[in-house]
């Protein structure tokens, strides 16, 4: 069989599934349930080093970047200038450069900013970046950021943390006849039959965080996940079979008694 | 103490009195910060990591030092 890759800026993954690393227990639960989900990209967020307390462990000392892809990620900027900062940042602690773009423009619902998310990703691009980038589902707002060069369209399925699963079926299913980057389902999915939606849609990959860290069970909902990123792959390569409202019986008529 | 040979500098929001003659490479060593592991910015600039010892600190410099933590 053809071995079936992910691939995002060159680079090749066999895991669909990308996972954050915030809103653990620790950072024990943390690198345990990455493990069992087999992610091979994980999203980091950049913050001040406390300086007062060095005792505390570092991400690092717990997910070898070795091994694992971090994706510095601008979660929590509000402008197009402090993503860049962010992400300058982000390169220079280890020379990255696959990072996530997100400008936020609501508090409340945390929805993208798309003026200065577009904004950010024509800077970052010239920089040299490859910019994965958290969007709406806006299919007009999409093209634009993929002509602006963008590697990853990551559109949300639902606001970020809610776990309400893909809100606007028709809007994805158009993104992904347009896109032709990567284009990956990024927040709002809670159950594992959303990620597997997501997947047997045509999405290339669904990036989750609440739904594992905050799940009764990490370890096991970090399996389920990654199952379920397996499963709806696997379901939307094998052309599945056009829906009927007649029935059509499994067993053969011929030899009936 | 001699305020003259003394300056003060903000380093990730927290003010420090520190020597005159106080190199980047100094305030690393003092904070135990494990250099490979973050990047570091001076008034907003970003420095180059080989160079810390090249440069001297003055006073109100703004320093951030930032990592890697967990995030969405």
């Amino acid at each position: 069989m053809k071995v079936d890759n992910l691939k995002i800026a060159s680079k090749k993954f066999k895991s669909r599934l990308i996972v954050g690393t915030g809103k653990y227990k620790n950072m024990k639960e943390c690198a345990d349930a990455i493990k069992i989900s087999g992610a091979e990209i994980v999203t980091v967020a950049v913050r001040r080093v406390n300086i007062s307390d060095r005792s505390k462990p570092l991400l690092m000392d717990y997910i070898d970047p070795k091994k694992i892809m971090y994706l510095p990620n601008t979660a929590g900027c509000f402008t197009s200038k402090d993503a860049l900062r962010t992400l300058r940042l982000a390169r220079e602690i280890g020379g990255w450069k696959i990072v996530k773009l997100e400008v936020l423009g609501d508090k409340k619902n945390l929805f993208p900013d798309m003026i200065e998310t577009l904004k950010s990703t024509e800077v970052l691009t010239k920089e040299g970046f490859k910019v994965m980038v958290y969007c709406n589902d806006d299919p007009l707002m999409c093209k634009r950021l993929e002509n602006s060069g963008a590697s990853a369209i990551m559109p949300l399925a639902a606001p970020i943390g809610s776990g309400l699963g893909i809100q606007n079926k028709t809007n994805i299913k158009i993104l992904r006849h347009q896109t032709k980057v990567p284009l990956i389902i990024d927040a709002g999915i809670g159950k594992a039959s959303d990620a597997v939606e997501a997947m047997e849609m045509g999405c290339d990959a669904v990036l989750i965080n609440t739904a594992i860290a905050k799940a009764r069970n990490p370890f096991q909902m970090a399996e389920s996940m990654k199952l379920a990123v397996i499963s709806g792959r696997k379901s939307f390569l094998s052309g599945s079979i056009t829906p009927s409202l007649q029935g059509s019986p499994s067993s053969p008529k011929k030899g009936l008694i | 103490m001699n305020k003259k040979n003394k300056i003060k500098i903000v380093v990730n929001g927290r003010l420090l009195t520190v020597n005159t003659k106080f190199s980047l490479k100094n305030l690393i060593e003092k904070l135990k910060t494990p250099i490979n592991k973050v990047a570091i910015e001076l008034n907003e600039e970003i420095v180059d990591k080989k160079k810390l010892n090249k440069i001297y600190l003055k006073n109100k410099d703004k320093i951030e030092i930032v990592h890697f933590i967990g995030g969405g």
